[in-house]
């Protein structure tokens, strides 16, 4: 991104809850990450890696009593960790919007998805209704919604998983958000609606330049739609960088492994589907030194002390790793050729 | 490949199931004949509402179907008693995806494993305390988990190792076809791997027979032997799962394929993507049924539904213009 100042910029996001006697589990530990205008970032986790806890804390969004929230998170330079319910509902729709897995969680089953659409463009844009029921049929338009003006009659329920999602979009870009944050949009989809979503989703960054945090379990979905990708283990970084640096040398063993243990759907056919051994820890249970050591097959004494994330792949491509391997001068080896 | 002559474990021929919908009738499955034979894996794979989870409820007859008929084992298991049926049960057993809603969150994972071996009698009778105590052992071993695991409860485990329970529940009384649905699609990728290791360990050890539902199409072809894919309540292609995946002969097959994200940065560009959603089974376009979201259709397939036909290469399909 050269020297411009990132979009969102986030230093050391920790996120902590009451875990009795005055004690905290970390969900969340250390993460630091920045995206760029115009440029999607994958964040890959296993559930209870801290992926989606992330970005809820960016929204403000966290109402776990008692939650501890501690870093900073820079919006075009604004602090939104700590950031009144006001300005961050103002910032929240209009600069930051936010789709989910489930698009039913942000739609109420009462109204209709064009009623709600005007409703979000109303709230933060001086528009008649007839004003902003254009600008919806016309999002829901780009958003490859068929019949648009009929469709925007319809309550939720009245319309298909694929359809929901792209209202959902659609009311999220209702006010030309610069940051879309999306938590696992297309994971309750079939393959080929995910397709036709995962393609918006570019499209989005092409005809609107909005940034895009995906969040995802899914490295096929990274592969084809992330400029970077950051992996989560057990709520920190293991490794970060660009998608295609990562994919080609991953540097952590936790990120080759998860790549290794997808079965391919071209070439030869393994006999055995390499595997990681065990589970990711509880939260509460996660040990000391590096999180993934239980797991890991080049575990030793180094990593009794948690790694700090050091660069690592090609100099100036912006890869790191929280790993000692590439400092100890044996770093795994390419993947691809 | 063994001869043609062999019968085939579990034979569907024409099995359908309708449900009524107000005044309607929704077509789940719709007239499927297939084969499984000793030993292999199926592959039975769709997107949601396809009727592949239906299809595999009725090879079991956990679903009552509304038309056609099972074999198992060369007998007719929808005419079938209930009596007769529950005599046939151990030889047949279902995984779930759900592994936790699978599992009474209040008994312990012996008990749940214990419950089909007091319901069954073994081949030399009731089972004692010791012999159960035995089998379970054994069945812990098998799956890959600790004995200790017996004393536990099914909140004490993760996903993964749930699953191994549900497992070794299925195994229990030594059936000859298991049938999975979706056992992998819940649980995070380290995970899966775990997992369908297993399944394939297990067949190898013990001969078991899989019909393995999933939607995953790069888990199923690890899995699978052979491949049948389904598009509302029908089998449109069939074949053995490198023919089918590697040279598929069905315009859907070909685009379901496309549109799996591949973990290779650069794989997304060569995608032929699909328009439109699945159609509802209650009103499926008349002809082909795929034909409102076929890249290909000709006039033909708006008037005229194919059949499932031989393309060559052992492979059938149901397309009047088959992929060369």
């Amino acid at each position: 991104m050269g020297s411009e100042a990132p979009l969102l910029e986030v230093r050391d996001l920790t996120i902590a809850l009451p875990a009795g006697r005055g004690g905290w589990t970390r969900i969340v530990e250390g993460v630091s990450f920045s995206i760029g205008a115009g440029e999607i970032l994958g964040l890959v986790g296993e559930s209870g890696s801290g992926k989606s806890m992330t970005a809820l804390a960016l929204m403000g969004l966290i109402d776990a009593p008692g939650a501890r929230i501690t870093g900073s998170a820079r919006y075009r330079g604004q602090e939104l960790i700590g950031l009144d319910r006001r300005r961050m509902r103002a910032l929240r729709g209009a600069e930051i919007a936010m789709i989910f897995q489930d698009p039913m969680t942000a739609m109420t089953p009462v109204h209709t998805i064009g009623w709600q659409i005007d409703e979000q463009i109303r709230a933060h844009r001086r528009l008649s209704r007839a004003g902003a029921r254009a600008r919806t049929v016309q999002l829901l338009s780009e958003m490859g919604v068929p019949d648009p003006e009929r469709a925007a009659g319809r309550y939720p329920h009245q319309l298909s998983g694929g359809l929901r999602q792209r209202a959902m979009i659609a009311m999220a870009l209702s006010c030309d958000p610069s940051l879309l944050i999306a938590d696992e949009p297309t994971t309750a989809l079939d393959v080929t609606v995910q397709a036709q979503i995962l393609d918006l989703l570019r499209r989005l960054r092409r005809d609107h330049g909005s940034a895009v945090l995906l969040i995802t379990h899914d490295m096929g979905v990274v592969a084809e739609t992330c400029d970077r990708t950051m992996v989560l283990y057990a709520g920190t970084v293991a490794e970060r960088g660009p998608t295609a640096a990562l994919f080609a040398r991953p540097a952590h063993p936790y990120t080759a492994g998860l790549l290794d243990s997808i079965p391919p759907l071209r070439g030869a056919r393994p006999a055995r589907l390499p595997q990681i051994a065990g589970a990711p820890p509880n939260p509460a249970e996660r040990p000391d030194g590096c999180p993934f050591q239980p797991r890991c097959a080049f575990g030793h004494d180094a990593c009794g002390v948690r790694p700090a994330l050091v660069a690592c792949g090609a100099p100036g491509d912006g890869q790191a790793v929280a790993c000692v391997l590439p400092s100890e001068g044996r770093p795994l080896p390419a993947r691809l050729a | 490949m063994t001869g043609a002559a062999e019968a085939p474990l579990l034979e569907a021929r024409d099995l359908s199931k309708h449900y009524r919908v107000g005044r309607q009738v929704l077509r789940a499955v719709d007239g499927v004949s297939l084969a499984v034979r000793a030993g292999e894996t199926l592959g039975l794979v769709g997107e949601s509402g396809c009727g592949k989870s239906t299809l595999g409820r009725c090879l079991l007859r956990l679903a009552e179907p509304s038309g056609g008929t099972v074999a198992f084992e060369g007998t007719d298991i929808t005419r079938m008693s209930e009596r007769a049926l529950r005599r046939m049960r151990p030889r047949m057993q279902m995984v779930f995806q759900d592994s936790y809603a699978a599992l009474n969150p209040r008994r312990r994972i012996g008990d749940l494993v214990a419950e089909p071996l007091r319901v069954h009698p073994g081949p030399d009778g009731r089972r004692g305390r010791d012999g159960i105590a035995a089998r379970l052992a054994e069945l812990v071993r098998l799956v890959g988990l600790p004995e200790t695991a017996l004393q536990r409860y099914p909140h004490e485990f993760s996903g993964g190792q749930r699953q191994r329970i549900n497992i070794a529940r299925a195994l229990a009384l030594s059936p000859a076809l298991v049938v999975a649905d979706e056992p992998v699609s819940a649980l995070d990728v380290s995970i899966q791997a775990q997992i369908v290791n297993l399944f394939m360990d297990l067949q190898a050890r013990l001969g078991l027979t899989y019909v393995f539902i999933a939607h995953d199409l790069s888990v199923v072809r690890q899995i699978a032997t052979r491949v049948a894919v389904m598009y509302l309540g029908a089998v449109v292609e069939l074949g053995g799962a490198d023919a089918v995946l590697h040279a598929p002969a069905h315009p859907y097959t070909a685009a379901l394929i496309s549109a799996v994200p591949e973990p290779v940065v650069g794989a997304a560009s060569r995608r032929t993507l699909l328009t439109g959603d699945v159609p509802s089974p209650i009103a499926p376009p008349p002809g082909c049924r795929f034909h409102t979201r076929c890249p290909v259709v000709q006039a033909r397939c708006r008037t005229e539904p194919p059949v499932l036909r031989d393309v060559g290469g052992g492979q059938q399909a149901a397309c009047h213009f088959p992929l060369g």
